[in-house]
């Protein structure tokens, strides 16, 4: 891990939705650095409202921070970097007009992928979600996991080196989002990106991730960086594992006195704005 | 199975409307056969077939036709183009969504047809004055139906576009269009009833030719057998104009 290995730099970002002063304006994150490793899987977790999503479409160039400086691929990040930069969002991004293999080429079509090269990519990275028989269906046929892989399966094909992944198995129930876990961990072995990945679930965060970074409550900045060192891919039985269970309550423990702080800081809701 | 109940219900629905004007098609018989109604007040549907024959055999109707369906489609194509490209320059900030839908809206509400005199004022007695006033009352669920349509686009969509690249138009030709077409059809199909509807009725009010001018006509000569039988031909296109269009919404909506 030297210094050369790292993708993105994350250098003092804060942000503030609304102006100061006013009294919507809620500052959602607060001071933030963070260096990502070439080819790590890292989870943001923190109580809601702590900025983990800002951070997150900070680093995609989908929101401009307050201040700070974001630097991807040693480019200082000001919009959306589509060649670097792969996003899953948490639902319905994929086109619902458009068939599973329609989706997957128009994100190549955006992305300036030659066409020639659309159908094999598209039908691999199809394969590589283990959605090749549904290719042709459209997203309402098909369920929200499958909907998830099909969004996971367009951003492969864009071929970026870093991923993005907002709450990815957020509207999943427990189940499918355990069995997209396995598979993803599988997949990121042999592919080698480095992914950012928001979530709520500490369970998730100890399977996948090789560093899970904790955050404060709002305004959030990280709080302290786990690290899980375990070899991808990860098998079922690191769940059930003593080194699991042990990450999985110290992640518990750092993040119950936040989601507390968050909790009681919305009650009075004239001071915060409530706002999320 | 649930598939199936829903055709049987269909069916059930479709005979029951069948019935019901097969009913009115029975009390308008009796009323004039058996019933003594005025055959000047009511024609006889028997006289009435008649007449449709001799009508559709003759081509008489053909001028007048050609006048209607000119004024037609010229106002439809006007409503459409002005509307969508209105609606859609309208659609692009929230500030002049909130300035100018109301407005529509509001517009929308008034009965337009009112103004038909100061149409005609403008635009003489033949087919302009039609035409501007087909326009104008098609516009409105048009440009009303465009602002909604593009105004209401999924926003995690256009983000996923731009997150991977899309330029401006590709964000148009493969997310906004695809996406606010079904709302827009609704509206096209809107437009073009209310402009048909619009278009005939002047003709009847105010006109030098045309399907409405022509009833009018006949009606002022008492020839009241030959009216109906034009009737029953204009309903009979404007149904099959309707189901034309109804086809290419569900079509375009499918598509879309």
């Amino acid at each position: 891990m030297s210094a050369g290995d790292v993708a993105i730099h994350v250098r003092n970002v804060g942000h503030q939705f609304g102006e100061a002063g006013e009294a919507r304006s809620v500052r959602a994150l607060a001071d933030t650095s963070l260096d990502i490793v070439r080819g790590e899987l890292l989870c943001l977790i923190g109580p809601s409202g702590c900025g983990k999503s800002t951070l997150l479409n900070v680093i995609g160039g989908l929101l401009t921070p307050s201040n700070g400086t974001v630097q991807v691929a040693g480019k200082p990040v000001r919009g959306p970097m589509p060649n670097d930069i792969a996003y899953i969002f948490q639902e319905n991004a994929l086109f619902p007009w458009n068939t599973v293999d329609e989706n997957v080429r128009l994100g190549m079509l955006f992305q300036g992928v030659p066409k020639i090269e659309h159908a094999a990519r598209a039908k691999k990275s199809l394969e590589a979600v283990g959605l090749a028989e549904f290719a042709d269906h459209y997203p309402a046929q098909l369920s929200g996991g499958m909907r998830q892989r099909a969004a996971l399966a367009r951003a492969l094909s864009l071929q970026t080196g870093i991923l993005l992944m907002d709450e990815p198995f957020g509207a999943l129930d427990e189940q499918t989002r355990m069995i997209l876990g396995e598979d993803l961990s599988v997949l990121l072995a042999s592919t080698e990106k480095t992914i950012v990945f928001v979530t709520h679930s500490l369970g998730e965060a100890v399977f996948l991730a090789d560093r899970v970074a904790v955050f404060s409550a709002r305004p959030g900045t990280i709080k302290k960086i786990i690290k899980v060192d375990e070899p991808h891919p990860r098998k079922p039985a690191f769940v059930t594992s003593e080194k699991f269970t042990e990450l999985r309550n110290e992640l518990y423990a750092l993040l119950h006195d936040e989601i507390r702080k968050a909790v009681s800081s919305e009650a009075p809701r004239g001071r915060n704005g409530g706002a999320v | 199975m649930a598939r199936r109940r829903d055709t049987a219900q269909q069916l059930a629905s479709r005979a029951v409307q069948i019935a019901f004007l097969l009913g009115l098609f029975v009390l308008w018989y009796c009323a004039t056969n058996f019933w003594g109604v005025n055959h000047l007040l009511l024609p006889n549907p028997v006289a009435v077939f008649h007449q449709l024959v001799d009508v559709l055999q003759g081509g008489e109707y053909l001028p007048d036709l050609r006048v209607t369906a000119t004024e037609f489609v010229v106002a439809f194509v006007l409503a459409t183009t002005t509307g969508t490209v209105v609606g859609f320059f309208v659609s692009l900030s929230r500030y002049s969504v909130r300035v100018f839908e109301p407005l529509f809206a509001g517009i929308y509400s008034i009965p337009i047809i009112l103004f038909l005199p100061l149409y005609v004022l403008f635009f003489g007695l033949g087919m302009a004055s039609k035409i501007g006033l087909g326009t104008t009352i098609a516009f409105f669920p048009i440009v009303l139906s465009t602002i909604a349509g593009f105004g209401n686009v999924d926003r995690t969509l256009v983000t996923a576009a731009r997150s991977m690249g899309a330029s401006n138009y590709q964000l148009f030709r493969y997310v906004l269009v695809p996406a606010a077409l079904p709302v827009i059809l609704t509206g096209l199909r809107m437009g073009f009833t209310v402009a048909l509807l619009s278009i005939l009725g002047s003709e009847t009010i105010a006109s030098l030719a045309g399907l409405g001018h022509h009833i009018v006509q006949l009606a002022e000569a008492m020839e009241m057998s030959r009216m109906f039988a034009y009737i029953v031909f204009v309903v009979a296109i404007a149904t099959l104009l309707n189901v034309t269009v109804s086809y290419f919404e569900a079509r375009g909506r499918r598509l879309g």
